[in-house]
């Protein structure tokens, strides 16, 4: 009995304390401020953008069938290699102008026009309808910069992104996509996929965060590809947006997006 | 008032047994499809929803039909109703629990469905259908329940309910129009990209709903010792005639916009529906069926004499419930994604697995409804005798 009691007020003792420590915890775990620090190289900008200058990239793909880009990036994004084409993935890809802008296209277009695949990618709209209908903010528009993120472990894939997406910007993991997958070509610093959820290109904001350009941006040799921050008057996007006429994919849609292309 | 759904006859044995085995296989495919993922189904890259979501765009539709029959009876108190607004309620229950299983067979992570109430997102449309579905469900069963037990007890239902009564006739209009903005809202989906959506849906939905409850009210009648009532069935006869007047009227605005504007997205559609697109008419024999089905429904419901005749009314009903659910549980939901946003033309066909599964939930809501049906009538009956 007079162990028990002992025990008692030991255990009761020890909550005590443990209850009177409990602010102190609270306090240290409520402080203020962010939990880890931005990389001080980190690109800044309010709203990134791209520009394909198709004229550069044609020149190389006639050269010599040039994908430098896509190559990159699905390599760098651990992207799998479906070769059905109803189920693959794609984050950068080539297609024909009538099928790129079937709304202005025309036979009478130039030749070289016509028969060249234009370098599509995510547009990383304005004003996603991507973000407006997923019920789960797992594809989100990042507040800083404007980039059209994607969080797979999040997704439900329940794919109204897609019916969303006025643009065939987002691929669906039908099936596994691991076994598509070299096991010796993984890059484990990024994140390969599950089956059931929804993905796409994501500017490369895990580069841009480090203060590298995105990863096809880097690789094209001719420098067709131009990033940068299209509200800065300054940027080069926009000196080159200034200088030539440029075409953006079915803006009729008012989902404002932000991949212009020049020919 | 459950044991009533234990007291049956040999027959209704075998009804519950077959529904179960169906919906048993069909689990067992959902099981394939959750170790294999959705590559097991038709769906692609460019037709990113199949019959599953269209399944669940129909059903949505007889869900919503059951205020056909609790609007007149509590709002303008037509008595006739009386007998069957808990059939249409429980009809309901069943619908509404099919179409949640079809959002759920339909998603690519079905564990994950909750993330949907952990990150509320009142800007996502299907989040807004989630609440109001749910809320539907919930509405009906306990409404339809303590109705019911009240009757049996020969007592006027509580009070409480009659608040919820109210509610649940304009939450039958939000669950269809909420379904309808989920493809109304869509840019660059031009074949669904139109206003009258809803209006359409909602038209439709007072059609095939009530054609369905009066093939039920048939099938009761003959099979047990209730009673729907003549007069019940001839009113709801005619909801239907004006409802499926409507609605084939409303789909004439839609052909009307697309041609006579010729603008080529929202003729694409209607294009690849009835006469097919570069090379592909996949649809082309279902759609001319549904035409030939709903007008044969027109004729045979708008003379008086012929909708009266039971027989002709039968053979009407089966036609608009059909007819319907080819436009909008085989039609709609495809053409949407037909031709792609690239301008091209991938076509989706159905797989087994796919079926299944879609057979498995429509079966398992027949079994609700069974079970649901055998205890309203059980009351019914027991207070008759
Ligand atoms: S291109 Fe498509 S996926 Fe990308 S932001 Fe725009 S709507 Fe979203
Ligand atoms: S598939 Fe994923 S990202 Fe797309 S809308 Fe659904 S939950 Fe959102």
């Amino acid at each position: 009995m007079e162990k028990d009691r002992r025990e008692f007020l030991k255990i009761g003792g020890i909550s005590v304390l443990g209850l009177s420590a409990l602010p102190v915890f609270q306090a240290l775990a409520q402080e203020k401020g962010p939990r880890y620090k931005p990389d001080p190289k980190a690109l800044k900008g309010a709203q990134w953008a791209m520009i394909v200058d198709m004229k550069k990239c044609w020149e190389q793909q006639d050269k010599r069938q040039c994908r430098d880009c896509i190559l990159a990036c699905h390599k760098i994004h651990n992207v799998p290699d479906i070769p059905d084409q109803k189920r693959e993935i794609k984050w950068i890809w080539l297609e024909e102008y009538k099928h790129a802008f079937p709304d202005q296209a025309h036979e009478y277009a130039p030749e070289k026009v016509k028969e060249n695949p234009f370098m599509l990618l995510c547009n990383h709209c304005s004003n996603p309808p991507c973000v407006r209908v997923c019920p789960t903010k797992a594809t989100f528009k990042r507040k800083p910069d404007g980039i059209v993120m994607m969080d797979f472990h999040r997704c439900i894939g329940c794919r109204y992104c897609m019916a969303g997406c006025p643009y065939g910007a987002r691929s669906f993991n039908w099936g596994d996509p691991r076994p598509y997958l070299k096991p010796e070509d993984i890059n484990m610093t990024y994140p390969t996929r599950r089956k059931g959820v929804v993905e796409k290109c994501t500017f490369c904001y895990e580069r841009i965060d480090e203060g590298l350009q995105p990863a096809c941006v880097e690789a094209c040799k001719v420098k067709a590809l131009i990033f940068g921050d299209i509200t800065n008057p300054n940027s080069e996007v926009r000196k080159i947006l200034s200088g030539h006429y440029s075409l953006r994919r079915k803006i009729e849609l008012g989902t404002g997006p932000n991949v212009y292309y020049l020919i | 008032m459950l044991e009533k759904a234990l007291k049956g006859g040999q027959k209704y044995w075998s009804l519950l047994l077959g529904l179960a085995i169906l919906s048993g296989i069909g689990f067992a495919c959902f099981m394939l499809q959750l170790n294999q993922g959705l590559r097991i189904t038709g769906m692609s890259r460019d037709v990113s929803w199949g019959f599953y979501i269209a399944q669940f765009t129909f059903l949505v539709g007889v869900a919503a039909s059951a205020v056909m029959v609790v609007l007149p009876y509590y709002l303008h108190h037509v008595k006739e109703f009386g007998r069957i607004t808990i059939l249409g309620e429980f009809l309901a229950v069943s619908a509404v629990t099919m179409c949640l299983l079809f959002i759920v067979v339909d998603l690519g992570q079905p564990m994950r469905l909750l993330n949907v109430l952990l990150h509320p997102t009142p800007n996502s449309i299907l989040f807004w259908d989630m609440v109001v579905l749910n809320g539907y469900l919930f509405l009906n069963a306990v409404i339809g329940w303590t109705v019911l037990s009240a009757e049996r007890k020969e007592m006027p239902p509580p009070k409480w309910v009659k608040p919820l009564i109210y509610v649940s006739i304009p939450w039958a209009v939000s669950i269809h129009t909420v379904t309808a903005f989920l493809y109304a809202g869509l840019p660059g989906r031009h074949f669904w990209l139109t206003a009258i959506m809803a209006a359409r849906f909602l038209a439709s939905a007072f059609a095939s709903g009530p054609s369905l409850l009066i093939l039920l009210s048939f099938l009761i009648r003959k099979r047990t010792n209730f009673d729907p009532g003549t007069a019940a069935i001839e009113k709801l006869s005619k909801i239907v005639t004006y409802a499926m007047i409507t609605s084939v009227f409303f789909l004439l605005l839609e052909v009307f916009t697309a041609f006579y504007s010729k603008i080529p997205g929202h003729m694409h559609g209607f294009i690849y529906q009835f006469a097919g697109y570069e090379g592909h008419a996949e649809l082309v024999p279902f759609m001319w069926l549904s035409v030939i089905l709903s007008v044969t429904a027109l004729i045979l419901l708008i003379p008086p004499q012929f909708r009266n005749n039971e027989k002709l009314l039968k053979i009407a009903c089966i036609t608009v419930f059909f007819g319907l659910y080819l436009e909008k549980g085989v039609g709609l939901v495809v053409t949407g994604f037909i031709p792609n946003v690239f301008d091209k033309v991938t076509p989706y066909i159905p797989t087994v697995p796919e079926l299944a599964i879609t057979l498995g939930v429509w079966a398992t809501g027949f079994l609700i409804m069974a079970i649901l049906y055998k205890v309203a009538i059980g009351v019914k009956e027991e207070i008759r005798a």
